[in-house]
């Protein structure tokens, strides 16, 4: 194992997080903070309580959910789009590094910073809301499996897409919706029954409700769908990644 | 001597359906200046990009010190510097922090002494701490080339090194690479400045339409077929070429003041002695001689030529 390679790569990755504090911090602490203005203040304050928890403190978790999972996408799909987009990639297809170490190192790299930033947005919305987390472990092994197995999603979005719009369009047209209409802003209970049964085909509404779970003790679906869900989600990820640099697709022509 | 890095047989179809390489084989000796000449699109990139691991090889198999590229590519590609043909690099990060990054991506420890070493050689270390976006277009390339050097590779790679470089910059690039020569790096060059491969190169290798033609010590390679001209420059013109004169390879020229000898310059040494005891006999006076030896292009070129 090239240890010195994967922590070579991971620091570049993430030196250019640091490099754009404005875009990989401020800009999701605002936006988080408008939503927090918006629904848990001016909107919120009119809503009834949801499962006996506030409305401002339960789109909490909706929130972080729906930042980790674009951020991760984009994170990683941009981290390996760029470098093939440019050229760069050369450096890293010459090195003595395995793929496996390569996909560490990248998808680890936009992981990691996803995670921070949802820890950045659970920070903010104590500055607004009352907050309580009833299994912080869980919270921390959810809030890292989804941002792995999106970043892993991202990945292989930055090696399919061959224009900068093709980069948006998954994040953009599918993951954004299927977060919105996976109960960050409100519980599939709410729903009539027909939609609610709908729902359960959208991965995202097991992802929210795992983590709403680990932060309130109450979830929409089983805890095990939801591990069972992610986990699956990972493992399909995970052979899509394997099979690229089987093949070299869209890496080595 | 075991060649260092061996290709045998390697064959590269593009998905496109181009067939970029057709069974080349190809040896290159440890500690030599190699200079791959060929026209664009002869397949110079696509070959160093499968010895390097960036391109899939088709069938062949290669081996880098020994090491065969797919099944041992750790230990192949740990031999190897690339300093590839696009200015590639991250344009944000510092000289400094690009150069140690590519040392990182081979698995060795951080050495600064290194880094500094490579940098001052290249004289790039008063712009260590500057972002790469802000140097010239002949300042990236040599940091390409530190890049290619920080993990202290036995063999470079590289491609076309001094495509759009200004000519002092190309000078003070091949002084380098003599200088890494003689540290014992094994250099591998491709170019279409067929001077430079004249300035540079040990031994030539021409390849044309993703086959091999010829590989030869590159002064063996100027004897050979290098031709030598001999133009007389006449005291009188000549009408005709005089008949005691016929024996000779002669062509009149300029109104028939200047007589053309065309000979091989390895083999007919003695057939100058002849031709001018034979112009003393014919009564021919002569004001000047001078004398020329085809260069490496025109080799080239007819080397191109005869196989199309």
């Amino acid at each position: 194992m090239n240890i010195e390679a994967i922590r070579t790569l991971y620091r570049f990755e993430m030196a250019r997080t640091l490099r754009t504090p404005t875009q990989s911090i401020v800009s999701p602490v605002i936006s988080t903070s408008l939503y927090f203005v918006v629904f848990g203040s001016a909107i919120g304050s009119r809503i009834q309580e949801i499962g006996g928890v506030n409305y401002g403190s339960f789109i909490v978790p909706g929130l972080i959910m729906l930042s980790l999972l674009t951020q991760s996408i984009s994170n990683a799909a941009f981290g390996i789009y760029m470098p093939r987009f440019s050229g760069t990639i050369y450096e890293v297809l010459s090195a003595p590094i395995s793929s496996l170490e390569a996909v560490i190192a990248y998808v680890g790299a936009a992981a990691s910073k996803s995670v921070m930033l949802g820890l950045v947005i659970l920070v903010t919305s104590l500055l607004f809301v009352p907050m309580t987390i009833v299994h912080p472990f869980w919270m921390v092994v959810f809030i890292v499996l989804s941002a792995f197995t999106f970043s892993l999603l991202g990945f292989i979005i930055g090696i399919w897409a061959e224009s900068w719009e093709r980069l948006e369009l998954v994040p953009q047209l599918v993951v954004t919706p299927l977060t919105f209409l996976g109960g960050s802003f409100y519980s599939i209970d709410m729903l009539p029954p027909f939609w609610q049964k709908v729902s359960l085909f959208n991965p995202v509404v097991y992802l929210i409700s795992c983590l709403r779970w680990s932060f309130f003790g109450k979830a929409d679906v089983s805890i095990a769908a939801s591990l069972a869900v992610i986990v699956a989600f990972l493992a399909v990820c995970l052979g899509v990644v394997a099979w690229i640099f089987r093949t070299g697709y869209r890496l080595k022509n | 001597m075991v060649p260092i890095i061996s290709i045998k047989n390697l064959t590269k179809t593009y998905a496109s359906g181009f067939q970029a390489l057709k069974g080349v084989n190809l040896d290159i000796r440890q500690g030599e200046i190699f200079a791959l000449l060929g026209p664009n699109g002869a397949g110079k990139t696509t070959l160093i990009g499968i010895v390097c691991g960036i391109v899939r090889p088709g069938e062949g198999s290669i081996t880098v010190g020994g090491h065969d590229i797919i099944r041992d590519y750790r230990a192949a590609r740990s031999l190897i510097g690339l300093v590839p043909q696009e200015l590639f690099t991250s344009y944000f990060e510092t000289v400094s922090a690009n150069v140690a990054m590519s040392r990182g991506l081979f698995g060795l420890a951080p050495d600064p002494a290194r880094i500094e070493k490579v940098l001052k050689d290249l004289s790039l270390w008063d712009k260590k701490d500057s972002p790469v976006m802000t140097l010239s277009g002949g300042m990236k390339r040599r940091v390409l080339i530190a890049k290619a050097l920080a993990h202290e590779p036995k063999i470079l790679f590289l491609d076309e090194p001094t495509a759009g470089v200004d000519v002092e910059l190309r000078r003070d690039m091949w002084s380098q690479v003599r200088r890494l020569r003689d540290e014992g790096v094994t250099i591998i060059l491709t170019t279409h400045y067929i001077e430079e491969a004249e300035e540079m190169a040990d031994r030539i290798g021409i390849i044309s339409k993703g086959e091999i033609i010829l590989t030869e010590d590159k002064a063996e390679l100027m004897r050979k077929l290098g031709r030598k001209e001999m133009t007389l420059h006449l005291k009188d013109a000549l009408a005709t070429v005089p008949a005691p004169l016929a024996g000779h390879r002669l062509a009149l020229a300029n109104g028939g003041r200047e007589l053309v000898f065309t000979y091989d310059s390895a083999t007919e040494r003695d057939g100058i002695a002849a031709l001018f005891g034979d112009l003393a006999a014919a009564g021919i006076l002569l004001k000047d001689v001078h004398t020329r030896q085809s260069s490496l292009e025109e080799i080239f070129v007819g080397l191109l030529k005869e196989r199309s």
